[in-house]
């Protein structure tokens, strides 16, 4: 594919503000409504709906800013997070169920139980997570429509 | 079985959006108050049991198609989370009863529908 093809599948780019958890899941409902009606299965927005939904809470809790960008592709889903903020040191230990850095703060409202890493995993076809310690974290995930 | 039915039965209180009882159909059920548990493991059409009062959980039951949401042990929802759940039009409703006992008459219901 292209580079132009790529930038012609983008079909939304959304901001989040680090701490705002008032608004904590309206970017996963944009993305969810914006996939709705162009044919794609169900089952395949559920899929990216809990991905989008957790990459929107690690940016929220964990970082200072970042963007959610999303793909359609005519074989695939991709979504695309990136942060500024503290990144993750070790990313096998991050991605160990039930490990989180999470404060109380998190915690009380139902968030940092350690799962959400694992959930984007589980709910993607690829999945790539890099991250430069002090500057940000980038997690790409991609979702085939066959899939 | 709708939530109409559901909530009679158990005499939950709705505390927003009961003009959707009646057409709601209540196909499963989860419990829970970790919202990445929520997300990953509950369905579309499920009647959800949790502790949490917060406006996220408006968030989770609107992406995940919840038919509503339960609230356990008394606890009240925030102001903000019945203004998100009016404008998402999820169905909350509230209880004294546990957590345990809810699921288990839920479970109960359906199970007999």
């Amino acid at each position: 594919m292209s580079d132009e093809d790529f930038i012609k599948s983008l079909e939304g780019v959304y901001h989040i503000q680090g701490r705002d958890f008032v608004d904590a899941g309206i970017v996963s409902s944009e993305v969810k409504k914006s996939l709705q009606g162009k044919g794609i299965p169900e089952s395949i927005i559920r899929r990216v709906a809990v991905i989008t939904f957790e990459a929107e809470i690690n940016i929220i809790s964990y970082a200072q800013q970042g963007t959610i960008q999303l793909f359609i592709e005519p074989d695939a889903v991709i979504i695309e997070a990136n942060d500024i903020g503290p990144g993750i040191a070790d990313i096998d230990l991050a991605l160990q169920e039930g490990y989180s850095t999470a404060d109380d703060s998190i915690r009380e409202l139902g968030f940092g139980a350690g799962m959400g890493l694992n959930n984007i995993k589980k709910f993607s076809d690829v999945f790539e997570l890099t991250s430069d310690v002090g500057q940000g974290t980038h997690l790409k995930s991609i979702v085939k429509l066959s899939g | 079985m709708n939530l109409e039915t559901l909530a009679e039965a158990l005499g939950l209180k709705c505390k927003c959006c009961w003009e959707k009882l009646k057409t709601t159909e209540v196909k499963g059920g989860y419990a829970g108050d970790l919202l990445s548990d929520v997300m990953a493991n509950s369905n579309a059409g499920d009647i959800w049991v949790t502790r949490q009062v917060h406006q996220n959980i408006v968030a989770v039951a609107s992406l995940k198609g919840h038919a509503g949401i339960v609230i356990v042990q008394g606890a009240s929802p925030d102001k903000d989370t019945l203004d998100r759940a009016g404008r998402e039009g999820i169905p909350i409703m509230v209880t004294d009863m546990s957590k345990f006992e809810v699921v288990g008459k839920i479970y109960q219901l359906l199970s007999e529908a």
